[in-house]
């Protein structure tokens, strides 16, 4: 049986078919990248698989549980955690508050109304042992708006790290990071932990055949290719659908 | 290394932060009692009020709700003590204040649930629909309230049978200084757990919050009944030092002024709170005693400098002041 079973999910916005009869279905340690060419239905996809818009049809289930009538947050605290393609954090708080608010959360004591979290020595150190891994230990003590965009990029991948998630959705997460820094969330990506499973959905197509085992194409909402990332560069659909403009483009970034 | 110096920097200066807060509140209500010994009417209504900014700056300030019907909360613990007095015969000060928590945290699980339902300006206009809804209630049932005329006929027991609260209201300006005193450590606890942290998320990031498995509505609620009990404790103690509870304490304008005195001060920040309804307060206070025509133009003046030059309000702007030198020194 596998982790994350996705079945026939669908979705119309006014008659137009975004998202039409889509499955999917990760094991543990899968490493899956989803790609397609702009307005191919990625980030619709990316809605309704967290629950925060409602599909018309199929299925969504997670260890065996049925999700798809579940909230988005009832989601993420069964183990299916997602990142934001814009980074999405507190502006005035620090790294090492990012990521104790996370630890907190998960353990169910983001509640408690004494204490601090910064006296917790479980806690304390848990942040330690994650910011070190992302080599974001120096900037502990910033506030997020003082630190820079790639480094924002690292926060996004701790915080994930910090919930456990069984399943972990990431959202374009070299987006925005320049050229130079990619290297940096690439050897983030790495220290994900090898028995779980990942779901990428990402432009940077350097980024896709490193990372990737299993690449799917989605094009006009279907998809039109399940494979390997040595097979995907050979066939001819995707290629008309989306490597080719990008070919034509004259870019990849 | 630099690295862990600053880990253990912040844990030691935040109980430091606390202890000074309370030697500042005590100097300050010293000071303030030897220079004002006949105005101490006038302070203690400045500590009650007080409350009532410090219970706004838990939703605005740390949970970014937009509300203008604040009073509601203030005015259902000044009842609620008042009531209890003058139609029940509890008139023991300490049951009359935790009375009035009580009514003040009902009223805010009331009026959040209603208000939260909103976001943005609906839910400002939903806050001011609830300020209007209690104001009418209590003017409707006057039978409890007194209605227009105001609650009169509240009596108060010597403070744990020892202090009368006398004439001068000299009990009730200490009284009220001890319950700022309790509140204000129990909100530095608050705002520091890790609720309080979570709140502050759901501030800067709803979508965050919820992204980390957490019920924004929920954090907020929690906050809205806790703030209910503080904005509670403010109008008990009215109540008691007053002996009457009028309908001006449920009313919009006083839930606008204590928002403008929040703006003032700083919001996000239980000083900028404190700072916030002193100034305005003794401004007010001083400027209309100096002209009693103009004294409103005046504050308004002084609003709009603030606002234009101080936007984190004046204790925010000295924070940060503070900090940049501190910086700036290393």
């Amino acid at each position: 049986m596998s982790l994350f079973e996705v079945k026939n999910l669908r979705k119309n916005f006014g008659g137009l078919a975004v998202t039409d009869n889509v499955s999917l279905s990760l094991a543990p340690g899968d490493r899956l990248a989803l790609i397609g060419p702009n307005g191919a239905g990625k980030t619709t996809f990316v809605n309704l698989v967290t629950g925060h818009i409602k599909p018309d049809g199929g299925s969504i289930a997670l260890a065996g549980e049925d999700v798809t009538g579940l909230k988005a947050r009832q989601r993420v605290s069964r183990g299916l955690v997602r990142s934001f393609q814009v980074t999405r954090l507190f502006a005035d708080m620090t790294p090492q508050e990012h990521v104790a608010l996370a630890i907190l959360q998960r353990d169910g004591k983001s509640t408690r109304m004494f204490g601090r979290h910064d006296a917790m020595r479980p806690v304390v150190e848990e942040v330690g042992e994650i910011l070190n891994l992302l080599g974001l230990n120096e900037l502990a003590h910033l506030k997020v708006r003082e630190i820079a965009y790639g480094q924002q990029r690292l926060l996004e991948i701790a915080l994930a790290m910090a919930l456990r998630p069984k399943v972990l959705l990431l959202d374009e997460p070299a987006a925005g990071v320049p050229q130079a820094e990619t290297a940096r969330i690439e050897r983030a990506l790495d220290m994900l932990p090898p028995d779980l499973a990942v779901l990428m959905i990402e432009h940077d197509m350097d980024l896709v055949f490193r990372f990737a085992k299993r690449v799917m194409v989605l094009a006009a909402g279907t998809v039109i290719f399940d494979g390997s990332p040595q097979d995907v560069k050979q066939d001819v659909a995707v290629r008309e659908a989306y490597l080719g403009s990008y070919a034509n483009a004259g870019s990849v970034a | 290394m630099a690295a862990l110096m600053d880990s253990t920097l912040p844990t030691r200066r935040r109980p430091l932060g606390t202890l000074i807060g309370i030697a500042v509140i005590v100097a300050a209500s010293v000071i303030g009692y030897f220079l004002f010994p006949n105005n101490l009417a006038l302070l203690t209504r400045i500590i009650a009020t007080m409350l009532l900014v410090l219970s706004i700056d838990l939703v605005t300030g740390y949970c970014g709700v937009a509300t203008l019907g604040h009073a509601a909360l203030f005015g259902a613990g000044a009842y609620g003590a008042g009531i209890v007095s003058a139609h029940f015969g509890i008139t023991e000060p300490l049951t009359m204040t935790l009375i009035g928590a009580a009514a003040g945290a009902l009223a805010g699980l009331v009026s959040g649930l209603v208000i939260l339902r909103a976001h943005g300006l609906p839910q400002l206009v939903l806050s001011i629909a609830v300020v209007h809804l209690f104001h009418e209630v209590a003017n409707k049932a006057s039978g409890w309230t007194g209605g227009s005329d105001g609650l009169s006929g509240i009596t108060t027991d010597a403070l744990l049978g020892l202090f009368e609260f006398d004439l001068w209201g000299r009990t009730a300006y200490v009284y009220g200084i001890i319950l700022l005193l309790i509140v204000f450590v129990l909100l530095r606890v608050l705002v520091q757990s890790p609720f309080g942290m979570l709140a502050r998320g759901v501030r800067e990031d709803p979508v965050r919050v919820a992204a980390m498995g957490a019920s924004v509505h929920s954090v907020m609620l929690r906050m809205y009944v806790i703030s209910g009990a503080v904005a509670g404790i403010g109008g008990a103690l009215n109540a008691i030092s007053t002996q009457v509870v009028g309908l001006d304490s449920l009313s919009f304008t006083m839930s606008a002024e204590a928002l403008v005195m929040l703006v003032l001060g700083g919001t996000g920040s239980l000083y900028g709170a404190m700072v916030g309804t002193v100034s305005f307060m003794w401004f007010e206070d001083v400027v209309s005693a100096a002209n009693p025509f103009h004294w409103l133009t005046i504050v308004g003046a002084l609003l709009i400098v603030v606002v234009l030059f101080a936007p984190k309000g004046l204790y925010g702007a000295a924070a940060a002041f503070l900090s940049r030198r501190r910086g700036g020194g290393k």
